[in-house]
């Protein structure tokens, strides 16, 4: 007994991305509240049948109370939150299926909204950057003490996460020879993508090698283009009963799979095996993702990975099982994560990189419009998908999506 | 200790990473590190039991769940485990820093298990850093209290 099929995504509601802090004077909450509106509208249903909410990464600082209370939610039966970061987006799908599969709630929705203008999260390890800015003149404030590993952290210079994965892509190169060209596939294919979804894509001006090598390094082996957009906007999908939805507006979206976690040892920080520091830490996760799913890498007909640094798809292609581990360079340079000619198209909406950054939410939209045969990079008669949630700390968390 | 790594207040110097965050004092499992480091020496927590190196130090052995634990003195020399170089200042203060080397170190003495420690890799050229260079840990004593700890090459 899983959640194999039990539950389907029936609608799909998006705000337009922004650049960094320019959604404002929109609110995180406003964002949230009508992507969720628009995912219901597009389903054919009406805030009436909502009655939960599967929300992760601290619902970009927002929560069910807060989203209920300002849609006004008239029964709101079921509330929950997957811990811990990005690593969440994909799992969400599954706790949601799960509580309807439990008869805990009919109506689920999943919901990412994110404004940077306060707070960047590419500064998320600086104790500063958590204290806010002071007011003109004012000194800036002593920053509150941080857990005695936190300050290790930040003083060791690791203020952004770009900076923590840059350790992790080094060790990957110096184990296996990964490449920098290898890492500049991924960002060529990423934007290739992106270049032809001008309606929703923050960056569309195609990328060459030579561009890739010219612009500044920041925090090496990690370059300008090897780090994710920085972005705002909202997304939000809403889940509902397999045998509901067949009856909805939109053709349902199941849920094969669902399954999120990690091994405890991974402890992206620091002290992971070797064989296992460097990588996305999705191993476990991917073998109950495989197995719920009852499928094979190989079914896979589009992968949506989580790309907040480039090197990261790398990672992720070698622990969903599409190559070999430590031999996910060459397997992208070899082309095969490209739209139309590769073997398994990656972030055929451009992804993080290119498109923006919504923590992991567009990756599920572009699922769901691949299955529906409606994406602008559509994969020719794409039957199931992989979605995958953010390499951090635990849990990360993937889903598999079939029509 | 090595006045080298201890920039003067308000002075960013190249390399040298300023020191943004003070660890709470709450966290009692640290108490024998600090203790250490105020001394200019490194101690890991290792596990009574099975003999396992931790670190951070955890009320835990993760290895075989014994809360018996006891205190090593490490060389406090290691191997670089993986780094990176630090180009682009995140914000205003580390314009006159950058670049600087973050390096994670594998120390000397844990059996290369699970006793890794990240630092700021200070007195170096960034460009001859590499995965295998011999680092030592230099305590930099910012407050009387909790030393932070860089490394410096061999």
């Amino acid at each position: 007994m899983t959640l194999r099929d039990r539950a389907a995504v029936v609608g799909v509601g998006a705000t337009p991305y922004y650049r960094r802090g320019a959604s404002y004077p929109r609110t995180p909450l406003e964002m949230a509240c009508t992507a969720t509106l628009d995912a219901l509208e597009d389903a054919g249903l009406t805030l009436s049948d909502l009655d939960g909410f599967s929300l992760y990464a601290h619902g970009g600082g927002l929560d069910p109370a807060t989203l209920a209370y300002t849609l006004g939610v008239p029964d709101v039966r079921f509330a929950t939150m997957l811990t811990s970061g990005g690593g969440g987006s994909a799992g969400a799908l599954g706790l949601a299926a799960a509580a309807i599969d439990a008869g805990l709630a009919t109506t689920v929705v999943t919901v990412m909204s994110i404004q940077q203008r306060q707070r960047r999260l590419g500064r998320s390890f600086d104790p500063h950057a958590r204290a806010g800015a002071p007011p003109a003149g004012a000194p800036a404030p002593v920053p509150a003490p941080v857990t005695p590993g936190a300050a290790l952290r930040a003083n060791s210079g690791l203020l952004a996460p770009g900076h923590l994965f840059s350790l992790v892509a080094r060790r990957h190169m110096h184990l296996y020879g990964t490449t920098r060209e290898q890492f500049a596939e991924v960002c060529m294919s990423t934007r290739d993508n992106a270049v032809r979804r001008p309606d929703t894509a923050l960056q569309t001006t195609p990328l060459t090698l030579d561009d890739y090598f010219a612009v500044r390094m920041v925090s090496d082996p990690l370059c300008l283009y090897d780090y994710t957009l920085e972005s705002d906007g909202a997304v939000a999908v809403v889940t509902v009963a397999a045998d509901r939805a067949r009856d909805l507006r939109r053709p349902p979206v199941y849920i094969s799979a669902s399954t999120h976690g990690g091994d405890g040892r991974w402890s992206y920080g620091t002290q992971a095996p070797d064989h296992e520091y460097a990588s996305a830490g999705g191993r476990t996760v991917a073998r109950h993702l495989y197995e719920m799913a009852g499928i094979a890498p190989s079914d896979v007909d589009v992968a949506l990975l989580y790309d907040h640094f480039s090197p990261m798809v790398i990672l992720q292609l070698e622990d969903f099982g599409f190559c070999p581990v430590g031999e996910g360079g060459p397997f992208v340079g070899d082309g095969n994560i490209r739209w139309k000619t590769g073997t398994i198209p990656v972030n055929t909406h451009g992804g993080h990189l290119s498109e923006a950054y919504i923590i992991g939410m567009t990756h599920v939209r572009e699922a769901v419009e691949q299955l529906r045969g409606t994406a602008v990079n559509q994969v020719d008669g794409a039957e199931v998908a992989l979605v995958t949630g953010g390499p951090e700390a635990l849990p990360v968390s993937a889903a598999v999506l079939h029509r | 200790m090595s006045t080298a790594t201890q920039p003067a207040p308000g002075e960013p110097r190249p390399g040298v990473v300023p020191v943004s965050a003070r660890p709470s004092e709450v966290d009692a499992t640290w108490k024998p590190f600090w203790k250490a480091a105020r001394e200019d020496r490194l101690v890991m927590q290792r596990c009574a039991a099975c003999g396992a190196f931790r670190f951070p130090p955890s009320p835990f052995c993760p290895a075989c769940r014994s809360q018996d634990a006891e205190w090593a003195e490490l060389p406090g020399t290691g191997s670089v485990y993986t780094f990176t170089v630090v180009r682009h200042p995140l914000h205003p203060g580390l314009v006159a820093v950058c670049p600087y080397v973050t390096a994670l170190v594998d120390l000397d003495g844990t059996q290369g298990a699970g006793a890794r420690m990240l630092g700021n890799l200070v007195g170096c050229d960034p460009d001859d850093v590499a995965v295998g260079t011999r680092v030592r840990v230099v305590f930099d004593h910012v407050t009387d209290e909790t030393p932070v700890a860089r490394f410096a090459p061999v």
